[in-house]
């Protein structure tokens, strides 16, 4: 019954609030919206007993993703209206035709997961940290790794394509040297 | 009605990546179709959740946790990418994308 309430508000909480992210034509909403979005759809995850990983969309979704979308929106001009694309009508149409003709086919296919065996069943007795921690150091030891090393190789790169000539701080200046480094090279600080 | 199956959760996930398609389709601005993008895997982890749940099985919410991390990695490279971009021309439309001569 709750469960029910409680997915049926999220899950019209949830769609509202990308409909308007893909929609509006201000950057800032859609950054709002979008990070509403990921909390409402950490609540489907508490739902479905997945503790964790709603803590994790949580953290990593709201708190790092979009601060570093905010972060970047900084150094674009994001108060103007965004342009939107005035493409083929006849192309959007369809392949939205084509998605919902995907959807139907997979909806309509007999279902073999009847004979689906859980390869990692939940074990009783012990929280959802737990068992993901349990098999996450086991079976997903070195894709664990793997992503650690490429987190550290996006790091690099963010770090290293954002931060070029970031060593002049614009704060430190006066207006006369910002316009001579203005008339110096127009692109450095646009 | 009343009971929450996997089918349920699974149409809501096709619901939101298909608004996340069309907000691909439909954006010019690449820092709006970075946002589609975040929308389409969060539809996806949705589904891996749900199916984790509802057969019992932790792969499922191992596979999103993975979707995750790419997902943040992705964002640190792009938006560096995108910097760089908008330094060098002043725009961030993909028309002005054209050509593969920075």
């Amino acid at each position: 019954m709750f469960e029910a309430i409680a997915f049926y508000l999220f899950a019209f909480l949830t769609i509202a609030m990308f409909y308007i992210t893909v929609t509006t034509k201000q950057a800032l909403y859609a950054l709002t919206a979008l990070a509403a979005g990921m909390i409402f759809i950490s609540a489907f995850f508490f739902i479905l007993g997945a503790d964790f990983l709603g803590a994790i969309q949580i953290i990593v979704y709201t708190g790092a993703v979009m601060a570093l979308y905010a972060f970047g929106m900084m150094f674009f001009d994001t108060t103007r209206e965004v342009k939107e694309k005035k493409g083929n009508k006849f192309i959007i149409v369809g392949l939205s035709s084509l998605a919902a003709l995907l959807v139907v086919v997979i909806f309509a296919t007999p279902m073999v997961s009847e004979n689906i065996v859980a390869l990692y069943p939940v074990a009783e007795g012990v929280g959802n940290t737990q068992e993901v921690g349990i098999v996450l150091f086991t079976k997903y030891l070195i894709p664990f790794e793997v992503a650690a090393v490429m987190l550290l190789v996006a790091m690099i790169a963010g770090i290293v394509l954002a931060g070029k000539k970031m060593d002049i701080s614009l704060t430190l200046m006066s207006a006369d040297e910002i316009e001579d480094m203005k008339k110096q090279n127009k692109k450095v600080l646009s | 009605m009343m009971e929450i199956g996997l089918n349920h959760y699974l149409v809501l996930s096709v619901i939101l990546f298909s608004i996340g398609l069309m907000g691909v389709m439909k954006r010019k601005n690449l820092l709006l179709l970075f946002f589609a993008t975040e929308i389409m895997l969060n539809s996806v982890n949705i589904a891996f959740a749900a199916i984790s749940h509802y057969y019992g099985d932790l792969t499922g919410q191992m596979f999103a946790f993975f979707v995750i991390a790419i997902a943040a990695s992705e964002v640190a490279v792009g938006l560096g990418l995108l910097i760089v971009w908008f330094k060098r021309h002043g725009n961030i439309d993909l028309d002005s994308m054209s050509s593969m001569r920075g």
